[in-house]
Parts: C-alpha cells; sequence; structure tokens
C-alpha cells in the first residue's frame, strides 16, 4: 500500500484539539480585528487630510508587506529591545498565543477597514440628506444611519476576509502553536508521514471553510435579504 | 545598520522576485487553463475545474506548500521504485515553490478570467465567427484582447497576494530575503532590524507592482467610455 492513514485515524484526537486552537485564535483575532477596524474605516472616509493620511497608510503598510513578516516583528523582533524585555508587557509579548493574535489582528483591521470604508463610501447619497434633513447630529448619523447600513453590506466582502483569516492562522503553526497545521506537523514528525498528515489537515481547513461560507450565506439572508434579487 | 548583511539580502530579494514571476508565469497559464475548462459545455472539464478552483482555494497556502514539499517528495520516493527506479529523488525548494505557487494561484486566477471572460458581450463571440473566423481565433483576437482589460484589478490583486506569499516558501528551506533576514537576526540579535528591512523590500516591490498594472490598466482601458456619475 501507498498510502497510510491508519496513523492518522489514531492521531484524530490530536488533530481535534487543533481544530479547537484554530477556531479560538481566528474567532480572538476577527473581534479584535474588527473592533479597530470601524475607527479605521472612519478616518479612513474622513475628507481631513491629518484624520485620512495616518489611516491610509496603517492599511497600505499592513496591506502591502506578508503576514509571517509581521508575525516575526512581533515574536522574534520585539525581543531585540531592551526596553520591552523590562516592560510590564513582556510576559505577553513573550507568549506565542498573543503575539499570534496581536499579529493577525492587526493585519486583519487594516483589510477589513479598507472594506469598510468602501461599504461606507457606496452609502446611497439619499440615505445621508435625509438624515441631516431629519436634524440629526452626526454622531447619531454615524450611529443609526451610515454604520448599519455600511457593515450589512459588507458583508459579502467580509465573508471573504474571514475566510483568508482563517488561512492565515495556519501561519501560528511557525510560532510552536498546535493548531490544525500544528497538528499534521507533529505527526508527521512522529511518525514521518507528511502527504496523510497534511492532506488530513488539508480536509478539516476544507470542512471549515465550507462551514464558513454556509454560515456567512445565512448571515446575508438574515441581514441583507432586502438587497437579494427578486424572487418570481 | 545592517552589519554588513545588505548584500546578501538584496541577493535574497532577487531570488524571492524570480521566484514570484516564475510562479506567476505558471500561475497565468493554469488560470487560463481553468477557466476554459470552467467554462467548457463538456461537463465533466466544467466540474474538474470547478473541483481544482474550489479545493485549492479551500485549503491554506501554507498546508498545501507543506503537502507538496514534504509530501510531494515523500510520495515520489514511495512510487518511484514501482518504476524501477532506487535513487532518493531531492526536490529542490525553488523548483517546489514554483509549482505549488502557481498551482495555488492558477485556481484563484482562474476565477478572475472566468468572470473577465463572461463579462464580455455575446454578440463579440458571435460577429468574430460570422467574419468566417475559427474558434481559436476569435479566443486569440476577440476574446483575450477584451479579457485582459477586464481581468487587470483582478490579476493585480493575485499578483500582489502572491508576491507576499513568496515568503511561506523560506520555511522550506528556500534562501529568500526572509530566510537571510532570519539568520542575519540570529546572528547578530538584531531580528527586528532585519524583518524590518524586510518589510520595506516588500513594500517597495507592492508598491512598484501595484503602479506599473495602474498604468496597464489605463492603456488597457484606452477609448472605454466611463459614464459620469
Amino acid at each position: 500500500m501507498i498510502l497510510d492513514f491508519s496513523v492518522i485515524w489514531d492521531s484524530l484526537p490530536l488533530y481535534f484539539s487543533g481544530v479547537l486552537v484554530t477556531v479560538k485564535l481566528l474567532l480572538i483575532s476577527l473581534a479584535l480585528g474588527l473592533l479597530a477596524a470601524v475607527p479605521l474605516a472612519l478616518m479612513r472616509v474622513s475628507r481631513q487630510p491629518w484624520v485620512n493620511f495616518p489611516a491610509w497608510l496603517y492599511t497600505y503598510v499592513i496591506r502591502g508587506t506578508p503576514m509571517l513578516v509581521q508575525l516575526f516583528l512581533i515574536y522574534y523582533g520585539l525581543a531585540q529591545f531592551e526596553s520591552v524585555r523590562e516592560s510590564a508587557l513582556w510576559p505577553y509579548l513573550s507568549n506565542a498565543t498573543f503575539c499570534a493574535c496581536l499579529a493577525f489582528a492587526i493585519n486583519t483591521s487594516a483589510y477589513t477597514a479598507e472594506i469598510l470604508a468602501g461599504s461606507l463610501r457606496a452609502t446611497p447619497p439619499g440615505e445621508i440628506e435625509a438624515a441631516k434633513a431629519m436634524g440629526m447630529s452626526r454622531a447619531k448619523l454615524y450611529r443609526r444611519i451610515l454604520l448599519p447600513s455600511a457593515l450589512r453590506r459588507a458583508l459579502p466582502q467580509y465573508s471573504n476576509e474571514v475566510i483568508m483569516m482563517l488561512h492565515t492562522t495556519s501561519l501560528a503553526s511557525v510560532v510552536t502553536l498546535v493548531d490544525i497545521t500544528g497538528a499534521a506537523k507533529t505527526v508527521n514528525s512522529q511518525f514521518f508521514l507528511p502527504f496523510e498528515a497534511y492532506i488530513t489537515a488539508g480536509v478539516f481547513y476544507l470542512i471549515l471553510t465550507y462551514i464558513l461560507v454556509r454560515l456567512f450565506k445565512l448571515a446575508e439572508r438574515r441581514w441583507l435579504a432586502y438587497l437579494a434579487p427578486r424572487k418570481h | 545598520m545592517l552589519h554588513g548583511y545588505g548584500s546578501t539580502i538584496l541577493d535574497g530579494a532577487w531570488l524571492t522576485l524570480q521566484l514570484a514571476l516564475l510562479s506567476m508565469a505558471l500561475a497565468t497559464a493554469l488560470g487560463l487553463l481553468g477557466a476554459a475548462l470552467r467554462l467548457s459545455p463538456v461537463r465533466w472539464l466544467a466540474v474538474l475545474g470547478d473541483i481544482y478552483a474550489t479545493v485549492i482555494r479551500g485549503i491554506p497556502e501554507l498546508v498545501l506548500i507543506l503537502l507538496v514539499f514534504y509530501g510531494g517528495q515523500d510520495i515520489l520516493n514511495r512510487v518511484a521504485p514501482l518504476f524501477g527506479y532506487e535513487d532518493y529523488i531531492d526536490i529542490h525548494p525553488f523548483a517546489a515553490g514554483v509549482l505549488t505557487l502557481g498551482f495555488i494561484y492558477g485556481a484563484y486566477l482562474s476565477e478572475t478570467f472566468r468572470g473577465a471572460f463572461m463579462a464580455i458581450p455575446r454578440g463579440q463571440a458571435e460577429a468574430g465567427m460570422a467574419y468566417g473566423m475559427s474558434p481559436a481565433r476569435v479566443f486569440l483576437r476577440i476574446l483575450v484582447p477584451q479579457m485582459i482589460r477586464l481581468a487587470i484589478p483582478g490579476f493585480t490583486n493575485n499578483w500582489l497576494v502572491l508576491t507576499k506569499a513568496t515568503a511561506l516558501i523560506s520555511l522550506v528551506g528556500l534562501q529568500d530575503m526572509m530566510a537571510r533576514a532570519k539568520s542575519a537576526g540570529d546572528a547578530t540579535r538584531e531580528p527586528f532590524t532585519f524583518f524590518l528591512a524586510v518589510a520595506a523590500l516588500y513594500l517597495v516591490l507592492t508598491s512598484v507592482s501595484l503602479l506599473a498594472l495602474r498604468y496597464l490598466e489605463k492603456r488597457y482601458s484606452a477609448g472605454i467610455k466611463v459614464a459620469e456619475l
């Protein structure tokens, strides 16, 4: 027999714990990333250059450099500075999970901010004019009209970003974390069956991708029903 | 500032650029093939193209790279003896990198090209046929030139993602700028400096690409009417 999957069968618990680590990394970085993305997107749509420019620079630099470099800068790079090693944050910054979540959150915040900014710019002018005619303040305009509608309309593009992030979390295995890819690495180093180990990891990612796609379809049906093509 | 490692990192940057360009060439070829398959009226060919695009886009690049580099090598060495080949086969990381990245981004590009072909009005191809052009000539003279304009934004995106994904090939032992920065950082205990330098080089690469492809898009859109909003 060319392929040997019996060992993989016995290692399934390791893969399942890897799934938990992957999902945890994904959820934490997405939550933090989205939280940072909203103010960044608001800055990106501002017409004041000194508000817009810093946010533009941030998203440009983050989107123009590889995720692996960002992760290495934080995980390996920061230790170069004595002030970092002696700071109160060092216990966190020397922790692989913390660094991975931080790097992933920074990365996704830049991409999400651009998606949200695009969605904000696409708001129909009539909605904004109507809100102003109702005498809404700027804050109320953003809270009640712009953001709820822009967040909904960003959903299809955001689902792509979430799937990209799922795939990005596989880099956590490079900084010693045992996510799905890390589990495959462990199995490979124990039994030297690289093909079987990594193809199994691939199947797990495919399943997770499929689940995410379905969940976003459901979310779109719930929150974007008013934009769906009309049924006859 | 770089303790004399500057030139070795620049050598690595050249390797990164070669890797990206060769992978993109392969990806473009596979992307066109994938799009042709998916648009084919022959059902099993279309299904084959769909499976290629869906499966590859559902798995992280890193896993596919590890699968091809370690798994592919392993399978090759398990299968080769069956054909009477007894020597150990060693895949070079550069070759594995080009093959894997080309194969992965071919799937993403097949989606871009498929959308671009579908956006060309049907009448264009029909007019070509009416002039007595063969299907191959219609494809090359009518569809491809128009498809390029529509595919440039998606192509630009994929090229940028691919350029950044080349950093992953350093993880299977290619001495690209990422791997060299890692060793230089370990040797001098200044990893931040070297990773920052590499980040800057990647930023230069992506910025130049962005400008070049934007110029190309303008060239290919000459004579296209844009409605005033």
